[in-house]
């Protein structure tokens, strides 16, 4: 084997070199992925971002990407070889990549690293973040409005603060429509699995909730939705296409107006690590069009996208109540980031247990 | 007309030394087409797949990482395979093994001592040969398929490994997320390199393939495994009992594969999670067989498909192919060894309908 490996490696070593040699003058800025580039959801939306990146600024840029890259052993090694091929920038999105980030970035203290998510940072590690619960609340709203049986499924992912962040704000939305509005919620502990993603959506169905939604990555349980016919809410990328009659919105991640800042910081000198934490105002995240709903439901919910757009509404304002009944945001008093972004408590009305 | 496979007279020794090489050749051009289908430079992507990653110290120590757990793995079955049982399950018992030997650093996550490591080590290849016992067990007593029962263990592992990271083992301090504690530093397999990440599982490989090579080249019992597994009657004339057989290679190959579960789980991971294995014991089997199923092949192409795992990474950043890249190769690699040693004990035969039917008259009068 050895000789055979050798023989390719002498033949092919002139045409291998001077294929890489003329490619070498543009930044490299590089992306991981945990899932499949067009899974429809969360790491479409990074890849629409990448690819938006990549048209702004052309050819003075690369954007080699690595995807389906399981979280463990193999990330590090992913993003190790990203650093070693010449990246100056690299976005590694999803919460799984942390340890690997930091580990990585020790070795390579003069490669930029940006982690989606994260909550660990360092001098050359940025954290970058979305204030998906804003979109969420807009969304509990609606689906109290729309929901006959006053119930909305939750498929929520791990028992993380951020996904609990997340039915929390759903729940007090619903709630600030319908006081007594109940979600029910089913962890499928998993990210990217249709399987089980479309298995928790039927039995959400058959426990009677009329709405769902998903803190998951693939359009399964829309495609679901749209079979048993009822309504369904999209996740992180406009999943209109699985459920056209079945989408009432969707939280859309629009990562590319991020990554074109950065890398313009990049790129001139000025970019700093950060921890970013932006919301609907910055454009990190949008709304897919309000569809399947009456024109007062769609007024209502452009309202509060425009109020918490401005700053007026924070979501997460009192008076609001913990599941077991004690007090944790006073009439008018507004959460703190530090407080959400170590969530682990549901408010009143979720209908689940929170995994401990 | 039909085709029909004939037994050659007399399979030729040098193409059996030579076929693995040839299927290697083989693969190679069916990836270059491939690349060529996908509009790729096929000499470029050829060469950032199987050379590129070879002329770095960083990717050699990564292909070392990987083929550590397919040598580990794939020395003991091949043991298992020349007796004539066919141990599939050996992901299963890698997982088992993993799941015995962090009993240590987990449970017991208090106890900081030197003996911490050499425990783990010891209750991962316990863990996996006990795990191993259910279907040497199941055949020898109830004559079961060992197959069968061997393969939908390792999904009773899988599920066992699931639950365990989610409920009882569950870190108190990963923000929920379903991991175990993190390893103390006495419980993290050393690395033997400045140069580089490979750590002591490496090691373990090269020693267990060395050994079992020598066992089975030198030993009484090397003699016993392949005797019974090409001939289970003269094996008995001998006094060699099969059943004793399928309780040695089960139980050997088990607890290799256990040793390669804690070693992957403590060198690498640095604590458990719900997924350990991105198939290494399944990986394995094409390993021990392109190894031809001796010891000291299966470093060779150990290390070979580590390169595929490696260099499909390299492929996949420089020239953006999809990562299904690596698993066509596998697949094309396992199918051209097995095509290739058919055909050196068969050779094909066009059999036309018209002059087969004469013949087969020929043959009744």
């Amino acid at each position: 084997m050895k000789k055979l490996l050798f023989a390719l490696a002498t033949s092919a070593a002139m045409l291998g070199f001077s294929a890489s040699a003329g490619a070498q003058d543009k930044t490299k800025v590089c992306f991981i992925y945990v899932g499949s580039k067009t899974d429809g959801g969360w790491t479409q939306a990074h890849d629409i971002g990448r690819q938006a990146l990549q048209a702004e600024f052309g050819d003075k840029i690369e954007t080699p990407f690595l995807e389906n890259v399981p979280e463990g052993p193999d990330a590090e090694r992913a993003i190790e070889r990203m650093a070693r091929s010449g990246c100056a920038l690299i976005f590694t999105t999803s919460f799984g990549f942390m340890d690997a980030t930091i580990k990585v970035a020790e070795k390579f203290p003069d490669v930029k690293f940006e982690h989606a998510t994260g909550f660990k940072s360092a001098p050359n590690v940025a954290t970058y973040n979305s204030r998906f619960y804003e979109g969420r609340y807009i969304q509990g709203q609606i689906a109290a409005k729309m929901s006959q049986k006053g119930v909305a499924g939750y498929i929520a992912s791990f028992p993380i603060p951020e996904v609990v962040m997340g039915i929390n704000s759903f729940v007090h939305g619903a709630q600030s429509v319908n006081p007594d509005f109940k979600v029910k919620v089913i962890w499928a502990n998993t990210w990217f699995d249709p399987g089980k993603e479309a298995d928790a959506a039927k039995a959400l169905i058959d426990q009677g909730v009329d709405i769902l939604t998903q803190h998951t990555d693939t359009t399964a349980p829309m495609q679901v939705a749209a079979e048993r016919g009822i309504k369904a809410f999209g996740q992180a990328s406009d999943m209109i296409k699985a459920g056209p009659e079945t989408q009432l919105t969707a939280i859309v991640d629009t990562w590319g107006a991020y990554y074109i800042k950065r890398t313009k910081e990049l790129l001139d000198g000025s970019w700093k690590s950060e921890q970013i934490w932006d919301g609907l105002k910055d454009g990190i995240l949008t709304m897919a069009p309000y569809t399947n709903m009456p024109d007062d439901v769609k007024k209502m919910a452009e309202e509060t996208e425009a109020k918490i757009r401005s700053g007026e509404l924070h979501p997460f304002t009192g008076p609001i109540k913990k599941q077991d009944g004690s007090d944790w945001l006073k009439d008018g008093e507004k959460a703190e980031d530090g407080v959400l972004l170590g969530m682990n408590f549901y408010i009143a009305g979720v209908d689940d247990k929170l995994p401990q | 007309m039909r085709i029909e496979l004939e037994k050659r007279p007399r399979a030729s020794a040098f193409y059996a030394v030579l076929s693995p090489f040839i299927a290697l050749l083989l693969t190679v051009i069916a990836g270059g087409v491939m690349f060529f289908l996908l509009g790729k430079d096929p000499i470029a992507a050829l060469y950032s797949f199987f050379v590129e990653p070879l002329l770095d110290v960083w990717s050699l120590h990564e292909i070392a990482i990987k083929a550590a757990p397919l040598i580990l793995i794939g020395v003991g079955l091949s043991v298992c395979y020349r007796s004539n049982n066919w141990n599939i399950g050996a992901e299963g018992q890698f997982i088992m093994g993993a799941i015995a030997g962090a009993i240590v650093p987990v449970v017991f996550h208090e106890w900081h001592s030197p003996l911490v490591l050499p425990l783990m080590l010891v209750f991962g290849m316990i863990g996996g040969a006990l795990y191993a016992a259910i279907p040497a067990f199941l055949k020898a007593n109830m004559n079961t398929n060992e197959i069968l029962s061997s393969l939908m263990l390792v999904y009773i592992a899988q599920l066992f490994l699931d639950w365990m990271v989610r409920g009882p083992w569950r870190s108190p301090d990963a923000y929920n997320f379903p991991v175990t504690r993190d390893f103390a530093p006495e419980a993290v397999l050393p690395e033997i390199l400045a140069s580089g990440r490979t750590n002591l599982g490496f090691v373990f490989a090269l020693a267990a393939a060395v050994l079992l090579w020598f066992m089975m080249r030198y030993t009484l019992k090397g003699f016993e495994v392949t005797v019974l597994g090409q001939s289970e009657r003269a094996g008995r004339f001998a006094g060699f009992s099969s059943r004793r057989m399928i309780w040695f290679s089960m139980l050997l190959s088990g607890a290799l594969a256990g040793l390669a579960g804690i070693s992957e789980v403590s060198g690498n991971i640095g604590k458990l999670q719900p997924i350990i294995s991105p198939g290494y014991g399944f990986t394995a089997i094409i390993v021990a067989f392109l190894g031809r199923l001796n010891p000291l092949g299966i470093i060779l192409a150990g290390l070979f498909l580590a390169l595929t795992y490696v260099g499909g990474e390299a492929v996949q950043l420089t020239l953006s192919v999809s990562d299904k890249v690596t698993r066509v190769f596998q697949g094309l690699l396992l199918f051209f060894v097995l095509s290739c040693d058919t055909l050196i004990l068969y050779r094909i035969r066009l059999v036309f309908p018209g002059a087969a039917v004469p013949a087969a008259q020929q043959g009744a009068e």
